[in-house]
């Protein structure tokens, strides 16, 4: 780990001020990534300014969404009263991933913003366009079962590797965002970016901008939502593939309204638009749940290790919907 | 006092390996309760100090670089801007490395304890890619990692073998394996097999594995002149000691190695570069060192499981007898090991058969020196020959509990010899009553509960007793009756010292309270190492030895005043704090008053084990039955294990708390070999990729049902207290009994570790 200096700050305006015009500086959420790639040398900030002092207060609004401030834990929005009951599939995203002790130190901001986990990335003996513009990907023909099967380009086919971030996007939540040029927001579905030829720049952010907090629009029909993590072992590894979803039932068994999004599969967390249109006025079974399924994924393309994860991916989705049309969802 | 001699051997009253039964079979006592760790309130209480633990005035803090490349040289080394670094003491690489005479292979003298034979950083060649090019020292554990990220190479690389594809191509046979042949050769088994009434022939591959013991690799090193003391995490102190001895040009006893507290071994805690390495470093410093390995670290410097690919044909009669029984295979391995993974071993002793073929050879590759890991060859060589065995069952229209029944043989199939005690259809039998056999279904893909298809499957499990000679104990009593019992072996976690203590009470007739066991420390008579599951039997021997000569010299201070008067040490035995005649109650007298009346304050006695005869006379294995229940989504084909129970033949079992945990232990780990681990081993750099726990994947809590143990506890007539080692065979055929249940639920046979859930699509 290369020396660095902290600070602490006590609100967003101040977090902005110390970094500055400091392109060597990073804002330190619970530090669950950015300090194993400080470890690892692959991150080497000279300043860190502690943002775990910005609102970490969880409120629901008026209109029936929620907000939810950057420095909240995963832990505590995971276990907030009002998503459990409003927004389930947020819930049981956070509580998919990790280990209790990570949840406990992670932020909402920071797990937006954490970095792929691919080990090519990781090891600075390898190469990799992220880490070195133009050093080449040695994860396309070596070890990628955890790999892109989505928008990934010749340059990278790494994956964003959060749970909670697969949720928000089924959720169309909004990012506050703060930094030297004043407020403003986006749709989180369009803060990460697809690594095209510059994996290296991974969202919309610009120098010096943090994540303030999260916003969620008020969508009662998430109440019958889930979340579905496939992964190979039980607990504390990474999305092969998972997925978020929320269905809306009209009384004569047609789908009204759906969302979906997958983890697992691209550099970003993926909006399953095709497959949501698709589902929309069809009758909510099988049948119709498979063709949504092969409509989303009717562009994916495996890598030598994870061809697989097309399949696993249409038959996660069809099951997923289905538990959802049950009466136990 | 004394020590064995052939002589000795033979007179009345002392036990003859093979000839005479240990006689603590006769007497009960402490042995088998289910004592605690008597050293775990330590543990809790943070007071166990381990390798990295051990304070010294002007410490300094080790960090490694790794090379990059597989084979090649090293054409430019930088280490300014680490020597520069903040904090920094030296860096030392193969330019300033103190001249060190290489390591030679374990097992090749009585001292050598390496991992490899290769130098250790004494010129610019690269080996493997994760070679050690540099140690940095510092006044701290960060600013050493920092400088060491510093430090940067320029190589000339060479051509490299980093394929096994390609490496299999030149396969070599060794001329041992373990000191057994490479091949064995009953009838003609290819024949045998051609003419079969019902066939099997399947190839099973099984992966890299690599060794992730919760404490990292760890030792505190210091140098007194040219005395060595090593504060080490080891599972073999006395090798390691004589080895670095070696190395460094020093004396015999000239190195003191001690390791109180391992957290855990399984084969990986032995020596590696870094105790050479942090030993080297220290010597150039004149400083004290701690080096403790990164996680990656472990993977880059500690060998672990070679891959494998075995070949298992069996040829029956339509009545379930084999005519045929092949296994053969290759491992990978490199130039300057000797770890072949001895796969065959299990199939030389399971089952009968009127013809047999087993051969395994090596494919030489660029790689780290692979080494032991928990039942090296039976872990895997089980998944092999038992999940065959169940594909031959499924085409006989017999039930696989039923066919190991009528292959169970009466001598020992390869060797001739009769077995010492075998009892591995009864750990069927209570296994497969307990588990509720009978509910599966001979047919797969019958039971469901959802899109969750349920299977269940068994396998045997084994693995060799083996009882290591040059081991000694010694005895201390004292005038206050207090018996301390030491010898320089091993605890990493499984409960050595606790069942000693059992032992040593049952042995002396003496309350738990009243023992000590002294070990983990070269400065106390030799002790063997903890490998192979041959600790508890070598320190039996040492210590039946040792009590020898403690009755005889207490019969001798006892005098002529003595109710003991004119007895000879077949005559007595131990009890209730002292000794007494085997048959007259009456006459009896307890160490204290020995020793009170005799003026003396204390007693030592210290004598050294037997040979080890009766494995020369007996086939002596552990046995045991592995069952196991799995759930399989149909939708995504994860597998998760529901149920397990593992039914085992072990000999006495001497403590059933530490016993069982071990058992678990292993098949915990055995969960992992099936499911979940493999290296990833980049073929195109040789490079491993996946070096860290969170991409290795190890089983986590959710992936470990309740696992329930059995045992049948009958004592073997011809090991010391009747145990057999119990460290490694709970992870053998939990690979194949794992793998039968996925069978049994889904109908796929899965051949190729780990069964993840692609594979199951």
């Amino acid at each position: 780990m290369n020396p660095f200096s902290y600070e602490r700050a006590a609100d967003a305006a101040a977090a902005i001020g110390l970094a500055k015009g400091n392109t060597a500086a990073r804002y330190l959420g619970g530090g669950t990534n950015l300090v194993d790639l400080m470890r690892e040398t692959v991150e080497r900030p000279e300043m860190l300014v502690d943002v775990t002092g910005l609102s970490h207060k969880i409120e629901p609004r008026s209109d029936g969404g929620l907000l939810i401030g950057a420095a909240a834990t995963n832990t505590a929005l995971a276990a907030d009263a009002h998503v459990r009951t409003q927004y389930p599939l947020l819930s049981r995203a956070i509580l998919a991933g990790a280990s209790a002790q990570i949840r406990n130190m992670a932020t909402v901001g920071g797990n937006i913003l954490q970095r792929t986990r691919c080990r090519y990335f990781y090891d600075t003996a390898a190469a990799c366009n992220k880490r070195e513009p133009g050093a080449g990907c040695d994860a396309r023909d070596g070890f990628n079962r955890y790999h892109a099967i989505l928008g990934a380009s010749p340059a990278c086919v790494a994956t964003h590797p959060s749970d909670m971030c697969v949720a928000l996007a089924a959720l169309d939540a909004t990012v506050h965002l703060d930094g030297p040029d004043g407020p403003r927001s986006m749709a989180l579905a369009d803060l990460h970016r697809l690594p095209g030829d510059r994996p290296d720049i991974e969202t919309e952010l610009k120098p010096g901008e943090l994540i303030a907090a999260v916003e969620l629009p008020p969508l009662p029909f998430a109440r019958r939502s889930t979340y579905r993590k496939v992964r190979d072992r039980a607990s504390y590894a990474f999305a092969l593939v998972s997925v978020a979803a929320a269905l809306d039932l009209a009384e004569d068994g047609t789908v009204r309204d759906v969302r979906l999004a997958l983890g697992g599969v691209a550099h970003k967390p993926w909006r399953a638009s095709a497959a949501e249109a698709a589902l929309k006025g069809r009758p909510a079974d099988p049948e119709s749940f498979r063709a949504a399924a092969e409509a989303e994924l009717a562009a994916a393309a495996g890598l030598r290790d994870n061809t697989f994860k097309i399949e696993l991916a249409k038959r996660t989705i069809v099951a997923v919907l289905g538990d959802l049309t049950g009466d136990e969802a | 006092m004394s020590a064995h001699s052939d002589a000795a051997a033979s007179r009345p009253g002392r036990w003859q390996p093979a000839v005479t039964q240990d006689p603590l079979l006769q007497k009960h006592g402490a042995l088998g309760q289910p004592v605690s760790r008597i050293e775990g309130p330590l543990k809790v209480q943070g007071k166990a100090r381990f390798a990295a633990e051990f304070p010294y005035e002007g410490l300094c803090y080790a960090a490694l670089a790794f090379s990059t490349i597989a084979r090649g040289r090293i054409t430019a080394l930088d280490t300014a801007a680490a020597e520069a670094a903040p904090g920094v003491v030296l860096v030392m690489t193969h330019r300033n490395a103190p001249r060190m005479k290489a390591p030679s292979l374990m097992m090749s003298s009585p001292t050598a304890a390496g991992a490899s034979d290769l130098p250790v950083m004494q010129n610019d060649e690269i080996h493997w890619n994760g070679q050690p090019i540099a140690v940095v020292l510092a006044e701290t554990q960060e600013q050493a990692d920092h400088a060491a990220s510093l430090v940067t190479a320029g190589y000339a690389p060479l051509p490299a073998v980093t394929s096994f594809d390609e490496a299999r191509k030149t396969p070599r046979q060794l001329d041992n394996i373990l000191g057994q042949p490479p091949v064995v050769e009953i009838g003609d088994a290819e024949a045998a097999l051609k003419g079969a009434a019902v066939q099997v022939d399947q190839i099973y591959r099984t992966p890299r594995h690599n060794h992730n013991a919760i404490e990292l690799h760890a030792a505190t090193v210091a140098w007194t002149g040219d005395e060595l003391r090593v504060h080490d995490a080891s599972q073999l102190l006395d090798l390691t000691a004589g080895q670095l001895a070696d190395i460094f040009g020093l004396e015999a006893g000239k190195v003191r190695v001690s390791s109180p507290y391992v957290g855990g071994g399984f084969g990986g805690k032995c020596l590696w570069d870094h105790q050479i390495l942090a030993c080297a470093a220290a010597k150039l410093a004149g400083r004290p060192v701690r080096i403790m390995l990164s996680r990656e670290g472990v993977f880059r410097i500690v060998g672990g499981r070679t891959l494998t690919e075995q070949r298992v044909a069996l040829g029956a009669s339509t009545d379930g007898r084999l005519d045929a029984l092949i296994h053969t295979g290759i491992a990978a391995m490199t130039e300057h090991n000797s770890c072949p993974e001895q796969f065959t071993f299990p199939t030389r002793h399971l089952y009968a058969a009127k013809s047999v073929r087993l051969a395994q050879e090596v494919a030489d590759m660029d790689m780290l020196a692979n080494t032991f890991m928990r039942a090296p060859g039976e872990s895997v060589g089980t998944f092999a020959l038992e999940c065959a065995i169940d594909e031959l069952a499924e085409k006989l229209g017999l039930d696989p509990i039923e066919l190991r029944r009528r292959i169970e043989p009466e001598k020992d199939p390869t060797s001739g010899k009769p077995f010492s005690a075998r009892h591995l259809i009864d750990a069927y039998q209570k296994g497969a009553e307990r588990f509720g056999w009978e509910r599966r279904s001979p047919t797969p893909r019958q039971r469901r509960d959802g899109e969750w298809l349920i299977g269940m499957g068994c396998a045997t499990a084994t693995y060799p007793y083996h009882r290591f000679p040059g081991g000694a104990a010694r005895i201390r009593l004292t005038a206050g009756g207090q018996v301390t019992v030491s010898t320089a072996v091993h605890d990493m976690g499984m409960g050595t010292a606790t069942a000693q203590v059992q032992h040593i009470a049952a042995r002396l007739g003496v309350p738990l309270d009243k023992v000590s066991f002294e070990y983990g420390d070269t400065s106390l008579p030799r002790g063997v190492i903890a490998g192979g599951s041959t600790q508890t039997a070598s320190i039996g021997g040492a210590v039946i030895a040792a009590t020898e000569v403690f009755v005889e010299e207490l019969l001798k201070l006892a005098g002529n005043d003595s109710p003991l008067a004119g007895l000879s040490l077949a005559e007595v035995e131990t009890r209730d704090g002292g000794i007494g005649h085997r048959d007259d109650a009456a006459r009896f007298e307890s160490y204290e008053s020995i020793l009170r009346r005799a003026g003396r304050g204390e007693l030592v006695c210290e004598a050294e084990a037997p040979p080890p005869a009766e494995m020369e006379a007996f086939s002596m294995h552990s046995y045991g039955a592995q069952f196991c229940e799995v759930r399989v989504s149909e939708v995504t084909g994860e597998v998760r294990v529901s149920r397990f129970l593992g039914s085992f033949d072990a000999g006495r079992i001497l403590n059933a708390k530490t016993a069982t945990s071990q058992f678990k232990g292993g098949i915990i780990m055995g969960i992992g070999l099936a499911l979940t681990e493999e290296t990833n081993f980049d073929p195109r750099t040789g490079r491993i990729v996946n070096a860290s726990l969170a991409d290795y994947h190890v089983p986590v809590q959710m992936d470990v049902p309740a696992i329930e143990i059995l045992y049948t506890d009958i004592p073997d007539p011809q090991a010391p207290m009747g145990a057999r080692g119990i460290g490694e065979i709970g992870i053998t055929g939990v690979g194949a009994a794992v793998a039968n249940a996925v069978y049994n639920a889904t109908g796929k046979r899965i051949r190729d570790l780990p069964i993840t859930l692609d594979k199951l699509m």
